[in-house]
């Protein structure tokens, strides 16, 4: 084992520029790692280390970073996990990838993920599913499976995803490191490829909260290219926090009560977590966001909804896969589509176009912003009380391959606790709150919208409490 | 709930060509998720505005000055079938 996989990112960033590791030997130490994966965490591995000079003094210089496969990287596979998207090299760079580029941290690999994001498990995937590095029977979570995976694992030191309904949030409890979903337009969207652009949002998988405050730093900010994205008001901080003294942390029943099917394991987990971050000085209480647990309907509605408008541009015409229509064009979309997307795909599609198809617009889509719109009251609500809202990242522990996959709607409950903070657009953050059965599981801590440093802060306090050591699955 | 007819009838708005096993498949699958999701319709949404979007951004405008875009033969380069300077495609007139 290389003692420089020990360090955290933020460590290794100091360490370079104290001038005590060399950029190019980092790379290769984790080149090196993720070429030997055996977790199928990527589907794209740098060839060589980058050998053209990092930029001097940049913050970030010589610390790889590993990407999800929907981030468009110039020159570089980027398929979004699709086989619609067969041999697609963008000719041009996402701009959070641009920018982390500019603050000196090298593309490490691309990571494998639900196709087009869609799935919590991350079998949906046309290169096969991830392996959870705990148990590699089970899966990884989804849909950013890959970059939870090879983070955990200590295949990249870093690395980030995207989050439409949780896809950052469960995979990181599911593989026991941190993710955070970033507040709504916090960074811009430009070169993701889409899938409902009202809730996708881009945020970094990392070993400790340090690290996740470090990277998102050089994430966000507002970019032309993306006029749903905003200033981000203020520097993202390095958290120091040690105590939660004085902080209101509200418990939502609504969700952590029965209808939240929530393990025996993980409940007893995040009480005890719970117990933790009160002997820190919080102060806990229950709370209501009385139609948070219709989230799941609503979103299950608006993302399949956005989903089918935003993947009516694969085609077979610009890009990607083309599937002969026998000199008809409406057949050649059709086959493209029918051969080039997975089973999970089509559903959405499906779905999708469903509600928004003529006499069922009102009835669902029109609904489902509706419950929207109480959703995000819920939170301003609770936010007047309450500093944040704490719950279970996720119901269950990691369960195995193919458990969940004839069964959408099981699945999908796997979000019920996560999609409600995605449509109301807030900040949340999974940290590692301990095992159950041998498997970790995730404290999710939701704030207002732009209140990440303050939520970071509580998380590095809680994380020093917790004490979780996920070494050992860094092999 | 939602029947074959039903399902081919979404499957062509979607441009999406399904066999008989997905057909029947999705059928079932798709009123299953419905029928959890009906429940939303059951919420006393009277008056309540919709929400499209979450972030307060109204009316984001720049100049509009031309600026230079991707070159054609980079972005033909990903075409399957570039044609003629263009993206080549089958007729439209058949269907």
């Amino acid at each position: 084992m290389n003692e420089l996989i020990d360090l955290t990112a933020t460590q290794a960033a100091e360490r370079i520029r104290a001038g005590d590791v060399d950029a190019a030997e980092l790379f290769e130490a984790y080149r090196e790692r993720a070429a030997a994966d055996e977790l199928n965490a990527f589907t794209w591995v740098a060839p060589e280390s980058p050998t053209n000079g990092l930029p001097a003094n940049a913050p970030l210089r010589g610390v790889p970073v590993a990407v999800k496969d929907l981030f468009c990287t110039e020159g570089v596979p980027s398929q979004a996990g699709s086989k619609i998207l067969e041999g697609y090299r963008p000719p041009y760079t996402a701009t959070v990838i641009a920018k982390l580029s500019d603050a000196g941290a090298p593309l490490l690999a691309k990571t494998n993920q639900d196709e087009f994001a869609m799935g919590s498990s991350n079998e949906n995937s046309a290169f096969g599913p991830v392996l959870n590095p705990w148990d590699r029977t089970r899966v990884p979570g989804g849909s950013s499976g890959g970059s939870a995976a090879a983070v955990a694992a200590g295949l990249a030191p870093w690395a980030i995803g995207t989050d439409t309904g949780g896809s950052i949030r469960q995979p990181a409890a599911l593989c026991g490191i941190v993710g955070l979903k970033p507040t709504y337009g916090a960074c811009s969207r430009y070169g993701m490829i889409a899938f409902a652009s009202s809730l996708d949002q881009a945020g970094p998988f990392t070993r400790d909260v340090t690290d996740a405050a470090l990277l998102f730093r050089h994430m966000v900010g507002r970019d032309r290219r993306d006029s749903t994205s905003l200033d981000y008001p203020g520097e993202i901080e390095l958290p120091r926090a040690e105590d939660l003294k004085g902080l209101r942390l509200g418990v939502p029943e609504d969700l952590t009560g029965a209808a939240g099917g929530i393990e025996p394991g993980v409940r007893e987990n995040f009480e005890a977590t719970i117990k933790l971050a009160e002997g820190l000085g919080a102060s806990i209480e229950p709370c209501r966001l009385p139609h948070a647990p219709q989230a799941l309907s609503a979103y299950y509605l608006i993302a399949p909804a956005e989903a089918s408008a935003n993947l009516a541009r694969f085609d077979g015409v610009r890009y990607g896969l083309r599937v002969d229509g026998d000199k008809d064009l409406i057949r050649m979309y059709s086959r493209t589509r029918e051969v080039g997307f997975g089973a999970e795909v089509k559903r959405r599609i499906m779905l999708g176009t469903y509600a928004l198809s003529s006499g069922y617009y009102d009835a669902y889509y029109g609904t489902a912003q509706k419950v929207r719109t109480k959703i995000a009251e819920d939170f301003r609500s609770a936010f007047d009380r309450f500093d944040f809202i704490v719950t279970p990242t996720s119901p269950c522990v990691a369960f195995e391959l193919g458990a969940k996959l004839d069964d959408p709607l099981a699945m999908y409950l796997n979000d019920f606790l996560a999609v409600p903070m995605s449509l109301a657009g807030i900040a949340a953050i999974s940290i590692p709150s301990g095992l159950s059965d041998g498997l970790p599981v995730g404290f999710q801590l939701a704030g207002p919208a732009f209140s990440e440093n303050r939520l970071l802060d509580a998380a590095h306090a809680l994380e020093r409490a917790i004490g979780f050591d996920g070494s050992r699955v860094r092999v | 709930m939602l029947d074959r007819d039903q399902v081919l009838h979404v499957a062509r708005l979607a441009r999406l060509e399904l066999n008989d096993e997905e057909v029947d498949r999705m059928a079932a699958e798709l009123s299953k998720v419905l029928d959890h999701i009906e429940a939303i319709r059951e919420l006393d949404l009277e008056g309540v505005p919709p929400t499209s979007h979450v972030i307060d951004v109204v009316n984001v405008l720049r100049a509009d000055e031309p600026e230079p875009s991707l070159p054609r033969d980079i972005v033909l380069a990903q075409a399957p079938e570039p044609l003629n300077d263009g993206f080549g495609v089958p007729s439209p007139g058949a269907v």
